[in-house]
């Protein structure tokens, strides 16, 4: 079986995807922090539930940006293909 | 019909083409995003016009669509009155207006539509609509002298930083928009794609999740960093 060039770089884009995608560890870590203190801060202030839990949305949603790029460039190798020529 | 709006058969989430038409000697094509967007469209102006001739003879004792009406207006007016203060009253009608548009492109997915806001077409528009609203109100409430001091913040070197700061937001509050649904419409399409009989019925959750909970929690988000942008480039004027 040959492998050309073509072959070459499909394959090298989908391991690139799989690469692409470990960015969502950091959002993950980050999210989850922010959730525990927010579930800490409801614990001491139960009074201020709202306007903590919309704040920690606010944050989660920002964390969760540089996932999102991780996956962009994911779903740019394996559907847009900008590599193969 | 089906292929038009959602992309039946097999893993298929891409945006089609419906038809080409040349404007200018460019081939310029009708999508299903356009055919989506409409049909949102349509049912938003159908809800407000029903909202309208509603109000106009509203009841003391409200019924059940005039709460409806009034608890969205009163969210909206809540939402935006928290974070702007007394500048209020002059955003809630441009804040209401794309928090109505995004959630309802967001869960269109549940009616089987293929989300508009799905489409990095879609969502960069809202995204430069909102920066010329941050810069317009720079200008305006900082005076253009108040706006040069805010590029040279600590010290005029740092002015280049400063400006792609001030650039990224609107590509960052798209690409956010348009990423996250876009990864809904995937891993649905995956799952009916991929798992053929299996997927029925209980992918219903999955909908809940990926289109209701996720779509209405980045259209909360889209809302609020526009205000939260907005209200910080206004001060303490």
């Amino acid at each position: 079986m040959n492998i050309t060039g073509h072959d070459l770089i499909l394959a090298c884009s989908a391991i690139g995807a799989g690469l692409a995608v470990i960015a969502g560890i950091g959002p993950g870590i980050g999210q989850g922090i922010a959730a525990g203190y927010a579930a800490n801060a409801v614990g001491r202030n139960p009074g201020a539930k709202g306007d903590i839990t919309s704040t920690m949305l606010l944050g989660q949603a920002v964390a969760e940006t540089t996932g999102l790029y991780g996956l962009l460039i994911a779903m740019l190798l394996l559907f847009v293909k900008p590599l193969v020529g | 019909m089906n292929s038009i709006i959602a992309g039946a058969a097999d893993v298929d989430f891409m945006i089609h083409g419906v038809f080409s038409y040349q404007l200018f000697g460019q081939t310029v094509w009708i999508t299903t995003t356009h055919v989506c967007l409409l049909i949102v469209l349509l049912i938003l102006i159908v809800f407000m016009i029903c909202v309208r001739v509603k109000m106009s003879k509203a009841d003391e004792i409200p019924g059940t669509f005039q709460n409806i009406a009034e608890l969205a207006v009163e969210a909206v007016d809540n939402m935006v009155g928290t974070n702007m203060d007394k500048y209020a009253p002059k955003f809630r009608n441009y804040i209401g207006t794309i928090f109505m548009f995004i959630l309802f492109s967001n869960i269109s997915g549940l009616l089987g539509l293929r989300p508009p806001t799905a489409d990095y077409g879609v969502t960069f528009p809202l995204g430069v609509m909102t920066f010329s609203l941050i810069q317009f109100n720079n200008f305006k409430y900082n005076k253009p002298i108040g706006v040069l001091k805010g590029l040279c913040d600590p010290w005029p070197i740092w002015a280049p930083i400063n400006i792609i700061g001030e650039v990224a937001v609107p590509i960052s509050l798209s690409l956010r928009l348009f990423a996250n649904v876009l990864s809904g419409t995937v891993m649905m399409a995956l799952v009916y794609g991929l798992l053929g009989v299996i997927a029925t019925g209980w992918p219903a959750i999955l909908h809940v999740y990926f289109d209701l909970f996720s779509g209405a929690i980045q259209t909360y988000v889209f809302c609020m960093l526009t205000m939260t942008y907005i209200r910080d480039k206004i001060g303490d004027n």
